[in-house]
């Protein structure tokens, strides 16, 4: 393409030059405006990010009730606020690796047992004091022991000994661990001064922003750390605004009162999109919403049983009339290929005559009682009533009970031997396993009891060879499918929205939603 | 006037009483709510040691009476007691949130409650003509169509469309006025619309029974015209329920409009009130129940307080 043109779309890019006049000039020489309006995005992204302004987004999930204490985290703008303020000593990568923060290299011995972390030189608090190996230490022990109330206990259960050398903390495991750094991203891990023993909620931490007003469950706003160690960071204000109304949140994106929006409805994400100034994102990631069944009672501990349900259920349905085609078909494990160490195993498929036959061979005889609630995930009733009618032609009486979302948590999930829900899911299978699948896991919602699972899961944890590793996740998702309490019908995509205001949108990122959380620190807004 | 400060008493003592019986059905009511403070603080990620740690920490496992005693005590004196969930001075925080509410209202009232006694004497002057039918149909509509129906509309199309005013009305303190009378804008017009066709309604009914007397007759041979014997004549002796239905009105202006708050994002009692019973944060939402109790008891208090005072009868007794 023309040279001038080139120089006049870089001018336009940094602003120089208007748009209009940008496109008035590329007409003059004898471009048309849809070359000359990618030639003007691809040269944006080209001039890097631009610093400064504000960005504001609207997220769900706020509530009055938040806390700053990231032990205390449960929802995305809990998340959100610490990804603002602090750090964890590593943090995952798009490539599904993981990259220093707090910690500049780590490293393991041998039989994987003890892993030392470096910690990055010269970096400090949002206080100003420097932060030394002695906060990482106590953060780990705020956040484990018998009398924590930390979401992350179960991640430390495993860790027997955290002390400080020098500029390095050392963790001593009980059992081999070859996935421990991937548990030290864990957002409730960030590292606070003194561990946050005195003040939990103080918000200060190593982050790329400081928190400056709180308004908890309607508004926070942060403004950019001067003395961050890294590059992290365009906009000089960052706002978060909590917008739990789906309706509510798509009308201030498209009325520009906020620049990004996370979890588009999936049912209007296609309208949503058609809007000129807007921009709709869907990233796949390792959340799935399940169909869980207790192994341990009847009749869900025949395994004839489960089999039926897991023939008699249409994925592809589920992922078209529930996701909305904004997600992707399950296989009854809860792995899919955001993993990094993933094997595809043939896709079961919806079999009615399969069903049937297993459920002749059970000896079972009468109706399923499955219960669902609103709050269970986006859409469970629906799914549940088109399970309910797979269900039916295959000759499986399912009976659908809606249980109320007061409550659902605590009196239906977990207790209930039958019942819909939803995994997040976890950066690695290790994780995901031991938090949910191995016999003695505090959420084994699918009382799931499988001697040799346990063993390959332990034997998995301390292998260090990649490959012999990723034959032991392929048979533990195998037995998984085939013996499981677990039917996974869909993996949900993450489904966000930015406005033209912005730029620097990264596809594929890895974990959270809103790139892994970071997209208010890594876009910015176009000059 | 002896009767009419006797009278006056008794309202307000009656009132004192209600409050406290209601205080009493709000602890009640909270205690046997299903479910546990602890399970819904930590959500789908709680283990059972950290559900055990928490349970101990909050007190859970006091006898009810003893805590029904300290929490009133409290309340008498100011002192609402620490939120559950987050530890903060439930007190300070209500405040804040409530003051929200009632400038909310407050703009909701001085728009709608004028509006609507005029649009009554309207339809009173102009009984069974068309503005009297047009009044009555488009008020009518409004209150017909859900509230959250209509929020959606006007936010698509004032807000997203002509983009007039903001769909999301978020105020805090370093707003100036005129900005803060902006964001309300989408929400006291959807408020408004809603509450116009009850009072207006009665204000028409009421007004419509006096003219049936023998005065309104008199003034109307005495050669007055329509506007000034409804103003002069019937409006005065149709007071008391028309100040019934508006407070009415003015107290769901406070307690009824969570929809409104969050389908504007406003931060308000309401939201602040559902977030704390999805969490079972118990002492809050004693605390909000008992404030909502207040503010309909009073409203209700002052309407009643305004009858007595419009009475003539009671106003100069023989």
């Amino acid at each position: 393409m023309n040279d001038h043109l080139h120089y006049l779309a870089r001018h336009a890019a940094a602003g120089k030059l208007s748009r209009r006049d940008f496109m008035a000039k590329a007409a003059a020489l004898g471009f048309s405006a849809a070359a000359a309006g990618t030639l003007l995005t691809t040269e944006a992204r080209a001039a890097g990010p631009q610093k400064g302004g504000t960005i504001r987004m609207g997220l769900q999930g706020g509530s009055t009730t938040d806390s700053l204490d990231p032990a205390l985290s449960t929802n995305m703008v809990s998340l959100m606020m610490i990804r603002l303020w602090g750090e964890a000593l590593v943090e995952l990568n798009d490539d599904g690796g993981l990259d220093g923060k707090v910690a500049e290299s780590y490293e393991a011995s041998a039989d994987a047992k003890v892993w030392t972390f470096k910690i990055r030189k010269g970096i400090t608090f949002s206080n100003g004091k420097a932060v030394t190996a002695e906060d990482v230490v106590k953060t780990m022990e705020r956040h484990s022991g018998e009398d924590t109330k930390s979401g992350a206990l179960g991640i430390m259960r495993g860790i027997k000994n955290v002390s400080a050398d020098g500029d390095t903390v050392v963790f001593e495991l009980e059992t081999p661990n070859a996935d421990l750094p991937y548990l030290m991203a864990d957002y409730h891990l960030a590292i606070q001064p003194g561990g946050g023993m005195d003040d939990p909620a103080a918000a200060i931490g190593t982050g790329p922003y400081i928190i400056k007003d709180v308004d908890m469950g309607v508004r926070i706003v942060a403004e950019k750390n001067p003395n961050h160690w890294d590059d992290l960071g365009n906009a000089d204000t960052i706002e978060l605004i909590v917008i739990n109304d789906n309706t509510a949140r798509v009308a201030a994106l498209q009325s520009g009162q906020v620049d990004m929006i996370d979890r588009v409805p999936p049912r209007t994400a296609k309208l949503v999109d058609r809007a000129p100034n807007i921009k709709v994102h869907s990233t796949s990631g390792p959340g799935h919403y399940v169909f869980i069944m207790h192994t341990n009672t009847a009749p869900f501990d025949n395994n004839d049983v489960r089999m039926a349900l897991k023939y008699g259920i249409n994925r592809q349905e589920m992922v078209d009339k529930v996701l909305n085609g904004y997600g992707s078909i399950g296989n009854d494990s809860p792995i899919n290929s955001s993993y990094p160490m993933f094997t595809a195993v043939e896709q079961r498929e919806f079999d009615p005559d399969k069903a049937m036959h297993h459920l002749k061979k059970s000896g079972h005889d009468g109706e399923i009682l499955l219960r669902t609630s609103d709050n269970s995930f986006p859409g469970a009733p629906d799914a549940a009533a088109l399970f309910q009618q797979s269900c039916a032609s295959a000759g499986i009486d399912l009976n659908v009970k809606r249980e109320p979302n007061d409550g659902y948590w605590s009196e239906v999930w977990n207790k209930q031997p039958f019942c819909t829900s939803y995994w997040g899911g976890r950066p690695t299978q290790d994780q995901m396993f031991t938090t949910a699948y191995l016999s003695t896991a505090d959420w084994n919602d699918t009382r799931f009891n499988n001697e040799q699972f346990d063993q390959l899961l332990l034997a998995a944890r301390a292998e260090l060879d990649t490959a012999k590793r990723t034959q032991m996740y392929a048979d533990m998702g195998e037995i998984q499918r085939d013996e499981g309490g677990l039917i996974c019908p869909m993996f949900n995509d993450f489904v966000d929205a930015t406005s033209d205001r912005l730029d620097g949108w990264a596809e594929n990122s890895k974990g959270q939603p809103l790139m892994n959380a970071y997209a208010p620190m890594k876009m910015w807004v176009k000059a | 006037m002896p009767l009419i400060i006797k009278l006056l008493a008794q309202r307000i003592a009656l009132g004192l009483v209600l409050l406290f019986l209601v205080s009493g059905l709000i602890f009640a009511g909270t205690m046997i709510l299903p479910g546990d403070v602890a399970q819904s603080i930590l959500g789908q990620s709680a283990t059972p040691e950290a559900l055990a740690n928490l349970r101990a920490e909050l007190g859970l496992n006091d006898p009810p009476l003893q805590r029904y005693i300290q929490w009133l005590g409290g309340a008498i004196t100011g002192d609402l007691g620490t939120a559950l969930t987050s530890g903060a001075d439930i007190t300070a925080s209500i405040a804040k949130r409530l003051s929200n509410t009632l400038f909310l209202a407050f703009w909701a009232a001085i728009i709608a409650v004028p509006l609507a006694i005029f649009l009554g004497l309207l339809a009173v002057r102009f009984k069974d003509r068309w503005p009297d039918k047009l009044i009555s149909a488009v008020t009518l509509a409004s209150i017909s169509i859900p509230e959250f129906l209509i929020g959606y509309v006007l936010m698509y199309l004032i807000a997203v469309k002509l983009r007039w005013f903001p769909s999301v009305a978020m105020i805090n303190d370093s707003m100036s006025l005129g900005d803060k009378l902006s964001a309300i804008a989408l929400p006291v017009t959807v408020l408004t619309l809603v509450v116009l066709a009850h009072m207006m309604r009665m204000t028409r009914a009421a007004i419509l029974n006096v003219m049936q007397s023998a005065y309104i007759e008199t003034a109307e041979l005495k050669g007055l015209n329509g506007f000034q014997v409804i103003f002069r004549h019937a409006f005065p002796n149709a007071i008391a329920p028309i100040v019934n239905v508006v407070m009415l009105n003015l107290a769901y202006l406070v307690v009824g409009v969570v929809v409104i708050e969050v389908v504007f994002v406003y931060p308000g009692m309401g939201q602040y009130l559902v977030d704390h019973v999805s969490k079972r944060d118990v002492p809050v939402v004693q605390a909000c129940g008992l404030i909502f109790a207040a503010v309909y008891i009073g409203l209700n208090m002052v309407a009643d307080v305004v009858a007595i005072l419009s009475n003539p009868r009671l106003r100069h007794p023989k």
